[in-house]
């Protein structure tokens, strides 16, 4: 979250979003603040606290392009990246109105199949960066997702990645057989920098939860383009502000 | 006395049956009630909540969700629709100019999972439509339960059949309220409440456990506010 305030406070623009396998408030973020210009997701949700409103409003007028997609078709387009293969079949999916919508994905018979036996196959996707923010980083470069292991496939897809992280730890946590199970390796990440709670609003496994409070403000504020821009000005414009001088 | 969501979470118990394996998806505090509900009287099945915040039963990240469902680990699962058509296509994309949040692994889980149950609380021509502006995804669902009435699928006719009405709704409304058509055989009983045993395990011990990640939930519903 602390690199998305940062993209909005610089103005970032023509972002193209990928959702894995759904966005939630960093898009709407910076949907709300213009960074946008498509979104490839399952879905755009702030969970228990409801739609999420700026996206709502952008797709509903048109202001961004949307790939929609299922969220298995995702994880499976950036596992062939992770392999190296151009594409990979997936069950299912086949009558929904997304098969037609997405022009890139394409079913075919199975090939290994002695009867009619289509399937969906969609293609590898690597995105260009990955972003995630981490528990940990350690001296050697590596990271530690724990149990987050879709974003293990994001880096392992992405052709850079750049994490935030909570702590340092001193030494090499591939030295550690505990630790070393929930590392993203220094092989994949291109850089780390630390960001305490640099997940908040939204939390850390063990570290801190989920701000519900400060997310049900958010969806009622960002109600209305102005509340949003309130919003912007209090909690993401705030360091800006304060460097600029009176 | 008791409230509606309580009712459903009785009802999604009893639909839940037999299983030995539920999962339930994103933003589905009903569900999850009816599951524990379940789990608390039958301690062997197995509830994964995906979404769960403490000890959440993935460890493969969140494809692991749907590489179970695809291998056939997993018996019963939930989905919604902003639209819902007499077909069973459910919509979670757009309709009348409006966008929703999007489908969510709706198009894998429906054709995949053995028993899928459509649950919509909101009952209304709005909601269940004669056919959805955008399939989703397409599936044989097991049931399709509302806030107010409780339809079986049946699989050949590709039809819903009126099963039971809740507690104060009547089948002239449900049929009023209904964008599709549906079988409606004579007698249609009203929908059980939950039992005093049921009511004291939602309270309790179900309660507890929703509060863990449906926070606003269980607050508006039980009065509950989530342990720290």
């Amino acid at each position: 979250m602390e690199v998305v305030r940062a993209l909005i406070r610089r103005k970032a623009r023509n972002l193209r979003l990928l959702g894995v396998p759904v966005l939630g408030l960093s898009a709407d973020l910076l949907i709300g603040a213009g960074c946008v210009a498509e979104v490839e997701t399952s879905a755009v949700s702030l969970g228990e606290a409801g739609l999420a409103p700026r996206f709502t409003e952008a797709a509903q007028k048109g202001e961004i392009k949307i790939r929609d997609a299922t969220c298995p078709a995702i994880h499976t387009a950036l596992q062939a990246s992770e392999k190296g293969v151009p594409f990979m079949p997936l069950r299912g999916v086949l009558g929904s109105d997304l098969v037609s919508e997405r022009g890139d994905w394409k079913v075919l018979q199975n090939p290994f199949a002695g009867s009619e036996d289509p399937i969906l196959y969609v293609p590898a996707i690597a995105p260009d960066v990955a972003l995630f923010h981490a528990r940990w980083a350690d001296e050697a470069g590596n990271v530690w997702i724990g149990r987050r292991r879709e974003l293990a496939s994001l880096a392992h897809a992405a052709k850079r990645t750049f994490v935030t992280f909570e702590e340092l730890r001193a030494g090499d946590m591939l030295e550690d057989e505990l630790l070393a199970p929930g590392v993203v390796s220094a092989v994949y990440v291109e850089a780390a920098a630390p960001a305490r709670r640099g997940a908040w609003p939204l939390g850390v496994a063990q570290v801190y939860g989920i701000d519900d409070a400060h997310l049900a403000r958010y969806a009622r504020e960002a109600k209305t383009r102005e509340g949003f821009l309130r919003y912007l000005d209090e909690f993401v414009c705030t360091r800006k502000k304060s460097s600029l001088p009176a | 006395m008791y409230k509606k969501e309580e009712l459903l979470a009785g009802v999604i118990a009893r639909l839940i049956g037999e299983a030995r394996h539920v999962a339930i998806g994103a933003a589905s505090p009903i569900p999850a009630s009816g599951a524990f509900l379940l789990k608390s009287e039958k301690p062997s099945l197995r509830v994964s909540l995906h979404q769960r915040r403490r000890a959440n039963p993935f460890t493969e990240g969140s494809r692991e969700l749907f590489d179970l469902a695809g291998q056939g680990r997993i018996d019963v699962f939930f989905l919604g629709g902003a639209q819902i058509d007499g077909e069973a296509n459910i919509n979670l994309v757009r309709a009348e100019g409006r966008r929703f949040p999007g489908s969510f692994g709706s198009a894998f889980m429906y054709s995949v999972i053995p028993r899928t149950i459509l649950f919509r609380e909101e009952h209304s021509r709005r909601a269940l439509v004669p056919r959805v502006e955008f399939v989703s995804a397409r599936g044989d669902p097991a049931a399709l339960l509302t806030g107010k009435a409780l339809f079986s699928w049946q699989k050949e006719a590709r039809r819903f059949r009126l099963e039971s009405v809740h507690a104060g709704h009547t089948v002239e409304e449900i049929r009023a309220d209904t964008g599709f058509v549906f079988d409606s055989p004579a007698g249609v009983s009203t929908t059980p409440a939950p039992s005093a045993r049921e009511l004291a395990l939602l309270r309790g011990r179900v309660a507890k456990e929703i509060a863990a990640d449906f926070p606003e939930f269980a607050a508006r519903v039980w009065g509950l506010a989530a342990s720290a």
